[in-house]
């Protein structure tokens, strides 16, 4: 066996994953996105562009993702932060495992019921009752796009926490003494080493966040109240109600593509902001 | 266990409310109601219940799987069969039948009992997803007993694919504490009403036929239209009013029960179990008219329990357990065994059995409501909207 055939050979299981798991059903979405709706729903082949014509019909669900996606992120990425600083800088180590199993713990529960939990919480004997209580009245939190928001700040924390918190425990500790030595005060230290050295994790975080975020529909069905619809929330409604497969899957296309485009901008303003510095990868 | 003699109607329904929200444990329900000692007599004297230790295990399976809708049943009636067959019943709630349609024709399903309703069950004889079913195997099934205008939809073709489970209307259910003093007696109202006091206190069902059938009333089209220009007049409608509902849903009891909703399109039993706890719930029907449905029980096409999907419907049409259905969930049979079995006040509920002139502009969905494009996209343009 030559040692090209055997580089073959020992890349031929991830290449067929690929071709099953992603090319094959990426192109059945393609193709199906020219065909046309089955008379009682599903598919029927056609070459039309009629489905992409229709994609204005959808425009409020795309604007929906694409504003709750990047505000949720950031959102997230702004509570994760002073908690991952916290966990990996300030927390004695002794106390870091039980910690960090704390955040955790949340993912041993279905986020179907951890989001269903939020009903109770965000309808109007939960905390609007409270605000109530000290005289803050008629406060609607449940089935508005800020219940989704917290729906999604609440859901994707830790998966924000973990990449921050390893950059910041990575980092070199020396450094900060370095900094300080040399006479800078702590927000100087802060921003100038510690933010710095973060932002992999950081964007890692944000990227891991934001991926999930623009294919969401869990969340938006049960704290949107089928009113605040995602682009998620759009496909299961094509697919598993009014089973236009066709339009459906020229909905999935687009946001597929959208998603690359958005990722490859992301990744080079990341790689930008990271040149000069090229011991650091973000993945 | 303890048998505590008479236990008035009143009483049982408390008790089962208790135990349907889990502050009762099983064994405490069925001794204080005596439906313990009643299964025991039951079970005896009932051929579908006798105990049948070979068979239960060997021949139906450790489970039934049954999609339904929201509050359609009384769970004990399951314990019931599980308690005789072995079978465990898994039940699956759905929101519209176009949601069933779309998980049958998608494939693997795992159900082996569904729901659908009387103007969907053409289609999916067409579309080649559901069984014909063996008489011979449902005794409970008493097909004369039946009003046929609730059970002939179950017939296609001379061939008998589905068994009615309840029949009902779609009305509205609304909190009488927040009107004002003015009723609300169409969908008119309805709408209105929505978009004036009652604004961010509405729900809709997430179904088409309803949804855009009742606001095709409003204008008084057909409920069924699917009339491009009438269709375009209920879309704008429900556009308009949509940043006033409170949320579009086919679960909205338990925000009316919280006081989050003041005012939803409901269903025959869900206004019933809705008016017997919160008495200012009161349900409805249109003045334009709406929507009179019946329900089947249907076996699909691959069901993988198909013994236990027998068995299953068999003892839920036993005249019985039916009535024990109807007095937990509040929708009417079509069958008279069952009715001679239910008390006199259930019978004349004006909720269950509506003024004749009510029921009179009231139509059956019509087929070409599922399968048309329009009324399928008009939804989801609407929900995403």
């Amino acid at each position: 066996m030559t040692r090209s055939e055997r580089n073959w050979l020992l890349v031929a299981p991830a290449a067929a994953w690929f071709v099953v798991m992603l090319v094959l059903p990426l192109s059945v979405i393609f193709v199906f996105s020219f065909g046309e709706r089955g008379p009682a729903g599903g598919y029927v082949p056609a070459f039309t562009l009629e489905q992409y014509a229709n994609l204005p019909a959808r425009f409020t669900a795309f604007k929906n993702t694409m504003i709750l996606a990047p505000v949720g992120t950031i959102a997230a990425m702004l509570i994760a932060y002073p908690l991952a600083y916290q966990l990996a800088v300030r927390t004695d180590p002794k106390w870091k495992t039980i910690l960090l199993v704390l955040v955790i713990v949340p993912f041993w529960t279905s986020i179907l019921i951890r989001s269903y939990a939020w009903i109770f919480i965000l309808g109007g004997r939960g905390l609007p009752a409270l605000l109530e209580m000290v005289g803050i009245e008629g406060v609607r939190l449940i089935y508005t796009p800020f219940a989704v928001l917290i729906g999604i700040i609440y859901g994707y924390l830790p998966l924000m926490v973990f990449p921050i918190y390893v950059s910041l425990d990575r980092l070199d500790k020396r450094l900060l003494e370095a900094s300080a030595d040399l006479g800078a005060k702590p927000l100087r230290t802060f921003l100038t080493v510690t933010l710095p050295l973060s932002i992999p994790g950081v964007a890692t975080g944000c990227m891991l966040v934001f991926i999930l975020l623009m294919g969401e529909f869990l969340i938006p069905a049960l704290l949107g109240g089928g009113k605040v619809f995602f682009v998620g929330n759009a496909l299961v409604d094509l697919f598993l109600q009014s089973r236009n497969w066709a339009f459906g899957s020229a909905v999935a296309f687009t946001l597929i593509v959208i998603m690359l485009v958005t990722v490859t901008v992301y990744m080079r303003v990341i790689a930008r902001l990271q040149s000069g510095r090229d011991d650091v990868s973000i993945m | 266990m303890k048998d505590n003699g008479y236990i008035s109607k009143r009483k049982f329904m408390e008790e089962l409310s208790r135990y349907r929200k889990g502050s009762v444990s099983r064994r405490h329900f069925l001794g204080v109601t005596g439906l313990g000692t009643a299964t025991l007599v039951l079970g005896t004297a009932v051929p579908g219940l006798r105990p049948r230790p070979a068979r239960a295990d060997s021949h139906i399976g450790d489970r039934v799987v049954l999609a339904t809708w929201p509050n359609y049943h009384d769970t004990a009636n399951f314990d019931m069969f599980t308690d005789a067959t072995g079978a465990f019943v898994q039940v699956n709630v759905f929101g519209s039948n176009e949601e069933m349609l779309a998980k049958l024709q998608a494939g693997g399903s795992g159900w082996d009992v569904f729901v659908p309703t009387n103007y969907t069950i053409t289609t999916y004889v067409s579309e080649d997803l559901i069984e014909p079913l063996d008489v011979s195997k449902l005794q409970s099934y008493d097909a004369k007993a039946f009003e046929p205008r609730f059970s002939d939809a179950g017939t296609v073709d001379g061939t008998l694919y589905a068994v009615p489970k309840n029949w009902g209307t779609t009305g509205f259910a609304v909190n009488t504490a927040h009107d004002g003093g003015k009723a609300l007696t169409s969908w008119k109202d309805f709408f209105d009403r929505t978009t004036d006091d009652f604004s961010g206190r509405t729900m809709v069902h997430d179904y088409q036929l309803t949804t855009i059938g009742n606001a095709l009333k409003y204008f008084g089209y057909s409920f069924n239209s699917v009339n491009e220009a009438e269709l375009a007049e209920a879309e704008r409608l429900l556009i308009e009013v949509k940043p006033h509902l409170f949320a579009i849903s086919s679960d909205y009891q338990p925000a009316m029960r919280s006081g989050d909703a003041w005012l939803t399109m409901c269903w025959t039993g869900d206004g019933k179990q809705l008016n017997s706890d919160i008495p200012e719930i009161e349900y409805v029907l249109g003045r334009e008219g709406g929507e009179i449905w019946s329900d089947y029980y249907a076996i699909p096409k691959g069901a993988p329990h198909r013994e236990a999907a027998y068995a299953l419907i068999n003892h839920m049409l036993d005249p019985q357990v039916n009535a024990r259905e109807v007095q937990a969930h509040g929708y009417p049979v079509a069958d008279a065994n069952t009715n001679a079995l239910l008390p006199e006040e259930i019978l004349n509920d004006p909720i269950l059995y509506p003024a004749q002139e009510l029921l009179d502009a009231l139509e059956f969905g019509a087929a070409a409501t599922l399968t048309d494009p329009n009324r399928a996209e008009l939804l989801a343009r609407f929900k995403s909207a």
